[in-house]
């Protein structure tokens, strides 16, 4: 991923509005692009009515989570949740590798919010560049006494794709395995050392830094969200857009297809397919996806080129989901087991595999196997065609 | 307040005794996990839910308020 650029429209570039793509910026760069941390504000009111909902991938309020935390009594933690382990996003290591600061600033006025002194930045272990960018911007931070009241720490937490759900990252930086946690208690209940817990993605909480120095109203003005686009693209990268825009616009942006495209992965691993024909008229935003079935989920957003077999790399997906699986619960186990190999036999039929997925959905500790059931359900109505006496053995070689 | 059964997927093991005594509200997938209907138990099920509840070798069921607030989780 190393493209990394706004899509071309007024005011769409806001989070990137600083960035160098090949390094981060020095605290003085920050400060030059982006301005100091604006005026004490009630940072929670201005989260609400900016409505601003998390980026990694369930959308829940900002705002709704920050006052959570706030209710509780205790010593709060902020946890920033870079790990990003769905392989489909690079958004959340941009930010770490590019613009560490304006992060580490999101993170201490949502701390400030909660008269928090306790950060942590949580990172996939694999992320070297990012982790030396968060070192560096810390240090920079210490050298010139920002916040000497509150402590950050950076933690690199396994590379698996479970290690970035909140119960799993909580216990990890609590000294447990890095698995999910049945809940309740949720992490703003008793999390990290078993204290309030706020954890927000990466990309929310520098959302949350623009918010806290330009306020609500210009912030709802031109909502903008960072997308990973991958597959049959000329430049796949992030890209920042505004909520809206036209997917056919940020695929443009991205260098234009390089091929004829037969679907479009958005959302992720646990996202869903849309047909190329439903593809071309939607935008980007939740309501306009979920009426072809879609979400924007972290924003990955893959082209699958004509001639690229959807069921192959449904189950190739499938396949990872289920050995990425914790382990933990019963129907994720052996349902994204089951369904991952229906998917790699020949002649796999719509059933079972429907009422698996829908049987799995909602049945785990996290929703790990929620994401699985989603893909396989919208797989099973884009790719009718190929599912029809599928057999994996003639798709071999099929280009991607 | 109306209560409804939880299962904890991580203790459930799939025994599968709670859908023997409880079928109006637990079914068992594929796998023999158990398939709880989200309804709330009404007070003539009331009887049956409790005894699925304590039956359970893997202590994984419980009642719970239909009530519950919003879930905040990532993922």
């Amino acid at each position: 991923m190393s493209v990394a650029r706004a899509v071309e429209e007024e005011q769409a570039v806001r989070l990137l509005a600083g960035l160098r793509p090949e390094r981060a910026l020095t605290l003085d760069e920050h400060v030059a692009a982006y301005g100091r941390p604006g005026p004490a504000r009630d940072l929670a009111s201005e989260l609400q009515a900016a409505e601003l909902t998390g980026r990694g991938g369930a959308a829940f309020p900002t705002a709704a989570k920050l006052r959570a935390v706030a209710a509780r009594r205790g010593r709060p933690v902020v946890v920033v949740n870079g790990a990003e382990g769905e392989p489909l996003s690079g958004k959340d290591k941009l930010l770490l590798r590019t613009l560490p600061h304006l992060v580490l600033d999101g993170a201490v006025a949502l701390a400030a919010a909660l008269a928090a002194t306790d950060i942590v930045v949580a990172h996939s272990a694999s992320a070297d560049a990012e982790r030396d960018a968060l070192d560096f911007a810390l240090a920079e931070r210490a050298g010139a006494g920002l916040h000497p009241r509150v402590s950050i720490s950076r933690v690199a937490v396994p590379d698996t794709y479970v290690a970035g759900q909140e119960t799993a990252l909580v216990s990890y930086l609590s000294g447990g395995p890095a698995l999910p946690a049945f809940t309740p208690p949720r992490p703003f209940e008793r999390g990290v050392g078993a204290r309030p817990t706020l954890v927000q993605n990466a990309e929310t909480v520098a959302q949350a830094a623009l918010v806290q120095r330009h306020g609500a109203a210009w912030f709802a003005a031109a909502e903008t969200m960072l997308f990973t686009v991958s597959g049959a693209v000329g430049r796949p990268g992030v890209y920042e857009a505004r909520i809206g825009t036209p997917l056919a616009r940020l695929i443009a942006d991205a260098g234009g297809l390089r091929r004829a495209p037969r679907a479009v992965l958005v959302g992720g691993y646990a996202g869903a397919w849309i047909d190329a024909r439903d593809a071309r008229g939607v935008t980007l935003e939740e309501a306009a996806l979920r009426r072809v079935g879609g979400t924007l989920g972290v924003g990955a957003v893959a082209v699958l080129p004509e001639g690229a077999c959807g069921i192959c790399e449904t189950a190739r997906i499938v396949t990872y989901l289920a050995r990425e699986s914790a382990g933990q619960c019963g129907p994720c186990v052996h349902g994204l087991g089951a369904i991952a190999a229906r998917l790699e036999r020949p002649g796999p039929g719509e059933e079972p595999l429907r009422r698996w997925a829908t049987d799995v959905a909602g049945r785990g500790a996290c929703r790990h196997p929620d994401g699985a059931a989603r893909l396989v359900v919208s797989a099973l109505s884009v790719f009718r065609r190929e599912l029809e006496g599928h057999d994996p053995s003639r798709c071999r070689g099929a280009s991607r | 307040v109306s209560e409804r059964i939880r299962v904890n997927p991580i203790a459930c093991q799939g025994h599968g005794l709670c859908a023997g005594l409880f079928p109006e509200r637990i079914r068992l997938d594929d796998w023999g996990y158990p398939i709880v209907d989200p309804e709330p138990v009404t007070k003539g099920l009331a009887r049956h839910a409790r005894r699925a509840v304590s039956a359970c070798p893997a202590l994984a069921l419980a009642m719970a308020r239909v009530d519950e607030p919003a879930v905040p989780r990532s993922r």
